[in-house]
């Protein structure tokens, strides 16, 4: 942590006091502030379609979680906040287990969806990953047709038996995902070629086209510009009616704009959960406050 | 001017220079390269292009059904032993009235080619009607020959025909009864003993051949190894010193793996010396690791994302192998086995120690003739005493090229029309 502070420090020579001043201020607020031993706020919800227990998260040696423990309600938009290297993003790729390609992560915890354990080892992770689906951080479409990209779930899965089943999935697919408009007259030229919202949006067509029940987005928006961010910000609106959400986004006016509750992690600790609307006004905890106010991040 | 921009002017003009030299220094090794590239064409070409040629003269033939000792065409066994070199003779005879004397018929008799026989034989063959008729023929010389005619004035002073043989020649070709043609016999026959029918047509064929059984075997199997090894095998001690052992393989010598083939292929499971098939397997052994090697480069150089897009979609470890690092990886993985193949096509030392280097006559008509290849071809002609064959190993050098560049070129035809962009 001392070496994290001291990279941060301005090295050129100006000297800004009221940046210094911020900036002394930030890490007494770090050195001293205390973590609470529970999350403040409320982060269990009654009846969740997500229930997550004291989730610890090891990279060999290394802890990155630190007994999380939150619910994620059924049809809820759930955004992570948090400063960097904070493990939200950790902590969102446990819900898929997309943690299990790397070899040396170990995932300790109760992680139920809907009454079945993730980490089973009888759960088979193809069929999780079919109920949870994910888009990444970067758009990242197969070098394949804009249909073959939304198809592919579906026909992996052998959702449809038909090729006019197929269409009528890849059809709904791009619709709910706001880009049937954009593409219906190009269904067979590239995914690559799209612009990076349309891609994104594409990503996003391609994961619900499997039908999941959850939708784990990882800074969906950081590679886009503001217009095709407030494209898939509306978008997420849209998709909460059928979708479970959580959304991790270094955004606090994204996280303001597109969830209900929202979770503020630190340093893999789970410091504040609670309405979106309550974080972003009344935060109970001074870390939140002193993120969310701007004071370090 | 600030003190900065001052100081900053100052260095300008040093790093300027300092890119410049290393301009110059980038351009000048082209330059070696290239030159070096020149004068081997240049030396190659120079020495290899008059075996493309050979030259014939005219001699009328009379197909005497007595000196042939020939009564029915059709009899594939009686026209096998024809004495064609008998009626040959009596033309030549009858072209130089005044040559007498026992070793001068024999100097006069040798300025034919052996193979002009055969010819003669495949003609009464095409046309039994031939037969006690007389034609007037292109005959293919011998090699000494062929060399004085193709030498300039200087050169043919160093010949090896004798005095009278060269008056003979010089006469024929006065008179425009000798003509330089496209030498067929170099793409339609095997070795021989006779430069002018020595052909590269069983060392091309030996060489396909191998390259078959190499491709085959290796491709599939350095594919294999490197998707296991980069996308399923535990990252241990175990993989690591796999790792480091088929790097350590790239850099054997190649003739240990001739030895190696000697001793286990040919010595332990008993198949047979100077095959195709067995080169191939040696080949094999030697190529596998640069294909491992580029095929994980390949594999390596898809980027995560796609996996992981895949992946979240509920592809198992499988689909995502098969359906996309395969399909992204396989320009770069062919690349690799095309280098590798060209490596291959060139190599001599391990085919030597398994009897590849034998001198086989007949065409091969699959992996499990015996066969050359064209390295060791031009091995063995470069090695030959007669004169002719330098320029035959110069032409088979240039065949040899020729396959080379055109592999490398569809390396890099394949790379760029299989690269796709994401």
């Amino acid at each position: 942590m001392e070496t994290a502070q001291q990279l941060d420090k301005p090295s050129l020579g100006n000297n800004d006091a009221a940046k210094d001043k911020a900036i002394n201020e930030r890490d007494a607020m770090t050195q001293d502030t205390p973590y609470p031993d529970q999350t403040v706020g409320k982060p269990f919800v009654d009846n969740p379609k997500m229930r997550l227990r004291d989730v610890e998260v090891f990279y060999a040696d290394n802890q990155a979680i630190h007994g999380v423990s939150l619910d994620i309600g059924k049809n809820e938009v759930v955004s992570l906040i948090g400063p960097s290297g904070c493990g939200k993003s950790t902590f969102l790729r446990c819900l898929n287990r997309m943690n299990d390609t790397i070899d040396i992560c170990r995932v300790k915890g109760d992680l139920h969806l809907e009454g079945q354990d993730l980490y089973d080892p009888k759960l088979d992770v193809v069929e999780l990953r079919a109920r949870v689906g994910m888009v990444f951080q970067k758009p990242n479409p197969f070098p394949k047709s804009i249909y073959d990209n939304v198809a592919y779930g579906p026909r992996i899965h052998g959702l449809a038996n038909k090729k006019y089943d197929l269409d009528e999935i890849v059809e709904n697919s791009l619709r709910k995902a706001g880009l049937w408009d954009e593409v219906k007259d190009r269904l067979h030229a590239s995914g690559t070629g799209l612009s990076g919202g349309q891609q994104q949006r594409l990503c996003i067509a391609r994961t619900i086209a499997v039908s999941p029940e959850v939708v784990l987005m990882d800074e969906p928006c950081s590679a886009l510009d503001p217009i095709a961010t407030a494209k898939i910000e509306e978008l997420i609106s849209e998709l909460s009616e059928s979708y479970t959400i959580a959304i991790v986004t270094h955004s606090m006016q994204q996280a303001a704009r597109v969830s209900h509750r929202t979770a503020y992690f630190h340093l893999g600790r789970l410091v504040e959960m609670n309405d979106t609307e309550t974080v972003f006004t009344k935060p109970e905890h001074d870390l939140t406050e002193a993120y969310i106010t701007g004071r370090f991040g | 001017m600030s003190e900065t921009t001052e100081k900053v002017r100052k260095t300008l003009a040093r790093r300027y220079r300092a890119e410049k030299r290393f301009k110059a220094f980038g351009i000048g090794s082209i330059g070696i390269g290239l030159m070096a590239l020149v004068l081997l064409f240049t030396d190659i070409i120079g020495k290899g292009y008059s075996a493309f040629f050979e030259y014939e003269i005219q001699l009328p033939i009379t197909f005497d059904a007595e000196v042939l000792d020939v009564s029915d065409p059709r009899d594939e066994d009686e026209l096998n032993y024809g004495n064609y070199q008998g009626v040959i003779r009596d033309a030549l005879a009858e072209r130089f009235p005044s040559v007498e004397g026992r070793q001068d018929t024999r100097a006069l008799n040798q300025l034919v080619s052996t193979g002009a026989g055969y010819a003669l034989r495949d003609m009464l063959r095409e046309d039994p009607s031939l037969l006690g008729k007389t034609r007037t023929l292109w005959l293919l010389t011998d090699d000494d020959v062929d060399l004085f005619l193709k030498a300039s004035e200087k050169q043919r002073e160093d010949s090896r025909l004798n005095a009278k043989q060269q008056q003979w020649v010089a006469e024929l070709e006065a008179s425009g009864e000798t003509r330089m043609v496209f030498n067929q016999s170099l793409f339609s026959y095997g070795d021989s003993r006779e430069p002018e029918q020595a052909g590269i047509l069983g060392a091309i064929l030996g060489s396909l051949f191998t390259m078959i059984v190499t491709l085959v075997l290796s491709f599939p199997v350095g594919v294999a190894a490197a998707i296991y090894l980069e996308e399923f095998a535990p990252k241990n001690k175990f993989t690591d010193f796999i790792e480091v052992n088929i790097n350590n393989l790239a850099a054997v010598p190649s003739i240990i793996f001739g030895l190696l083939g000697l001793a286990v292929i040919i010595g332990l499971f008993g198949l047979p010396r100077s095959v195709p098939l067995v080169g191939g397997i040696v080949l094999t052994l030697m190529t596998l690791p640069t294909i491992i090697i580029s095929s994980r480069a390949a594999i390596k150089a898809v980027p995560p994302s796609i996996r992981q897009a895949a992946m979240g979609l509920g592809a198992s470890k499988m689909q995502v192998v098969l359906h996309h690092v395969l399909p992204l990886a396989l320009p770069g993985m062919l690349t690799g086995a095309i280098i590798g193949m060209a490596q291959a096509l060139g190599e001599t030392a391990p085919l030597l120690m398994i009897g590849m280097v034998a001198f086989i006559v007949d065409l091969p008509a699959g992996p499990l003739d015996a066969a050359t290849v064209l390295p060791v071809q031009i091995y063995l002609w470069a090695d030959s005493p007669e004169q002719s064959f330098e320029a035959l190993a110069s032409a088979a050098i240039m065949v040899l090229l020729a396959f080379l560049i055109t592999m490398n070129t569809l390396a890099v035809v394949l790379r760029k029309r299989l690269e796709r962009r994401w």
